[in-house]
């Protein structure tokens, strides 16, 4: 049986590695195909483009840096959505102050550099601080009107501006940078070979550190999320929670906790994320709303309440925008708006999703 | 309808005393909006322009827009959040097509040929945002309209060869036809209320009509209405294009109002005051459009005066929206019509308990 969260074959155990092995034993044609694109793709980042190649898609190092930028945003979309999809999943809540859950985080996270110089540190404290807002959401409000959608959401609009003036207030609506710690500062080499200069030097692509660092704590966080709840017993609670709550709360489970549990991890992660966009760009009056926009469109392309779905879209959607900022000023955001259009007119579920 | 349905030929005298009863009563029955409209059409020769354009003409059109979406909402079950986005192309579509101050990017059509033109494009686009949500259900109609009116508002910002970035459009005044100059406050106003009246009589007739029927039904029990052999995706789609209509000619007049449009007239915000509005008006009834257009409008002109007078920050006005918004949702989901409705209900029984 498929869970929400993921493809993954039978539960009787029988890994992934089996199932994709069966894949390719049963589409041998699409396999060789999809590894020839893949090998291609690979060349095409790593060896220097011949010329016909620069007068189409422009400077390499322009192209290289699109993906990159696009992954890498991804990787703090995905932070984002994950919460979002979390919650959505298991409480059929969509929380529209999420966005402001990730400018809160990001805000909290700033003062606590400030006042304890530890960029590591600051990802604990805006966890915390916006896991108790979560809690708070979902203790005094939310377990208040379950089952009535829209009245939650509602709800979630009308704290959404509410938390967005009252950060205005605070902390004033120009634009705040979190600095990146000197371990992380500056660019690094990576393998990926930009151009070949006339002298026969091979020129590399420099990448910023930090950018890289943060899209493997993502990558970190995303598999350790899918083995939570994949392998641990709360999981199984979480993925029974999204097939069918009333079931649950039936077999004698602590529904409840578990929705407060989840919300305040939701809440946290966008928390932490803010701390990631707020060192990536920086954090400011809109915030709230563009990583609501993104996180509504990475699920909506993903899938809802799927976490494979929310890699996949926070992937697509980061490089769409990355390319679209690149190629086509003008019409970037058409461009991830007629990927969501497409996912909807072919699969209104989502691509992972599940109805 | 009482009247409608008695104008038939038959017996002469019983039928006109029928047709003066059901008159009566259908004046009675219709008293309060009545007396509204007389006082609304009197209303300029007391009023101060800038109460009349500002405060009634603009709340007016804040009405017919979120009239659009309580027709979505009410009506069909959709909570759509892509309205005010929807009069905001038909806005930016007036100025393409018509007159601005840019004349590399405006057409300078006239004004019969620029609104028509506007007004088809627009309800081509919310029948697109119907086409997209109306695959979905319940809650995914908010996520994707949101997402729509976003990806509007940041491709406003980002595009300059039409809609001219953060800039907008500047100078669009209300054209001059049939000799009258439109942008003078009295004409402007009851041009407002013309289309105001207009578009509620059409709602509270659709309503009734099969389509509106057919479209409830549609809102209680879809798969019902399927197997009784009713195309649900269409009638919703169909929904989206009437909103659309209602939404794009409230669109026109804001830009003529405003004299300006730019992306922060169809912005994020803009969409989500509008549904506010609707929601703290109520969703039961047309009329709740224009109730929560009008509290909006009174509470954004005169509150930033309140607020500094009892001490506090004048530029909380977005708290002091969103906590009026909160403590509706929270303690009347109806809205102030639904408040209204039990209060008059409870007054009601209580007049009857004393008749007893």
């Amino acid at each position: 049986m498929a869970t929400a969260f993921g493809n993954e074959g039978p539960a009787d155990g029988t890994g992934s590695g089996d199932a994709f092995g069966r894949w390719i034993g049963r589409h041998p044609i699409w396999a060789l195909i999809i590894a020839v694109v893949m090998i291609f793709a690979l060349w095409l980042v790593l060896a220097p483009w011949p010329a016909g190649f620069e007068d189409v898609f422009g400077k390499k190092r322009l192209f290289i840096n699109a993906i990159l930028n696009g992954i890498t945003l991804g990787g703090l979309y995905f932070l984002v959505a994950t919460g979002f999809t979390l919650i959505f999943g298991l409480m059929r809540n969509v929380n529209l102050a999420h966005g402001s859950l990730y400018l809160f985080g990001g805000y909290m996270g700033y003062e606590a550099t400030q006042w304890t110089d530890s960029w590591l540190f600051s990802y604990v404290v805006a966890f915390v601080c916006c896991a108790i807002v979560g809690v708070a959401m979902q203790f005094f409000i939310f377990r208040r009107m379950e089952g009535q959608d829209l009245r939650q959401t509602l709800v979630t609009l009308g704290l959404s501006i509410i938390f967005s003036d009252l950060m205005v207030w605070i902390w004033g609506g120009n634009a705040i940078q979190i600095d990146t710690p000197d371990y992380l500062l500056g660019p690094v080499a990576t393998p990926i070979v930009v151009a070949v200069k006339s002298n026969g030097e091979t020129v590399f692509l420099q990448y910023p550190l930090v950018r890289l660092a943060i899209f493997a704590a993502a990558v970190a966080i995303g598999i350790g999320m899918w083995l939570a709840l994949n392998r641990t017993r709360v999981g199984v609670m979480v993925r029974a929670g999204v097939d069918d709550r009333d079931m649950l709360s039936v077999l004698g489970y602590r529904v409840q906790l578990l929705f407060v549990l989840v919300f305040a991890f939701g809440a946290g992660l966008a928390g932490m994320a803010g701390i990631v966009g707020g060192t990536f760009q920086s954090l400011s009056l809109g915030d709230d709303s563009h990583f609501l926009l993104a996180s509504l469109q990475v699920v909506i392309v993903g899938g809802m309440g799927s976490i494979p779905g929310a890699a996949l879209g926070a992937i697509i959607i980061g490089c769409a925008e990355q390319f679209g900022q690149t190629y086509f000023q003008n019409y970037a955001t058409v461009l991830t708006f007629v990927i969501m259009v497409i996912v909807l007119a072919i699969r209104p579920q989502g691509l992972l999703g599940r109805r | 309808m009482a009247l409608l349905q008695t104008t038939g030929v038959a017996p002469l005298t019983a039928q006109d005393l029928q047709r003066t009863g059901a008159l009566s009563r259908w004046i009675s029955r219709h008293a309060a909006i009545l007396i509204l409209g007389v006082l609304l059409v009197f209303l300029p020769t007391v009023a101060s322009d800038f109460i009349l354009v500002q405060v009634f003409g603009w709340g007016m059109i804040l009405g017919i827009i979120a009239l659009s979406l309580m027709f979505l909402g009410g009506y069909g079950g959709m909570v759509s959040l892509a309205q005010m986005t929807v009069a905001g192309v038909s806005g930016y579509m007036i100025t393409v097509f018509g007159a601005s101050s840019l004349p590399a990017i405006s057409l300078f059509w006239p004004w019969w040929a620029a609104a028509p033109m506007a007004i088809v494009i627009a309800v081509a686009f919310g029948a697109l945002t119907g086409a997209l949500s109306a695959r979905t259900e319940g809650i995914y109609t908010i996520m994707i309209t949101l997402a729509i009116a976003a990806a509007f508002f940041y491709l406003t910002l980002q595009n300059w060869p039409i809609f001219n970035g953060f800039a907008g459009f500047t100078t669009i005044p209300a054209p001059i036809a049939f000799g009258i100059n439109w942008k003078h406050p009295v004409p402007l106003y009851y041009l407002i209320l013309f289309f105001a009246a207009l578009s509620y009589a059409v709602v509270v007739y659709i309503s009734r009509a099969p389509f509106g029927l057919a479209l409830q039904g549609v809102r209680d029990n879809p798969r019902r209405m399927e197997a009784i052999g009713y195309n649900v995706t269409a009638h919703r789609i169909a929904a989206y294009a009437f909103a659309a209509l209602i939404a794009s000619i409230g669109g026109i007049l804001m830009v003529w109002l405003n004299n300006q449009i730019s992306p922060g007239s169809t912005g994020i915000e803009a969409s989500i005051d509008l549904l506010i509005i609707a929601v703290v008006g109520g969703l039961g009834h047309p009329i709740g459009a224009f109730v929560g257009a009008f509290i909006y409008v009174v509470m954004r002109t005169f509150a930033l005066d309140a607020l500094v007078e009892v001490g506090l920050d004048g530029r909380r006005f977005q708290t002091l929206i969103g906590l009026t918004f909160l403590v509706i949702v929270l303690f009347s989901p109806d809205g102030v019509i639904g408040l209204w409705r039990r209060w008059s209900a409870r007054a009601l029984s209580q007049d009857r308990g004393t008749r007893r």
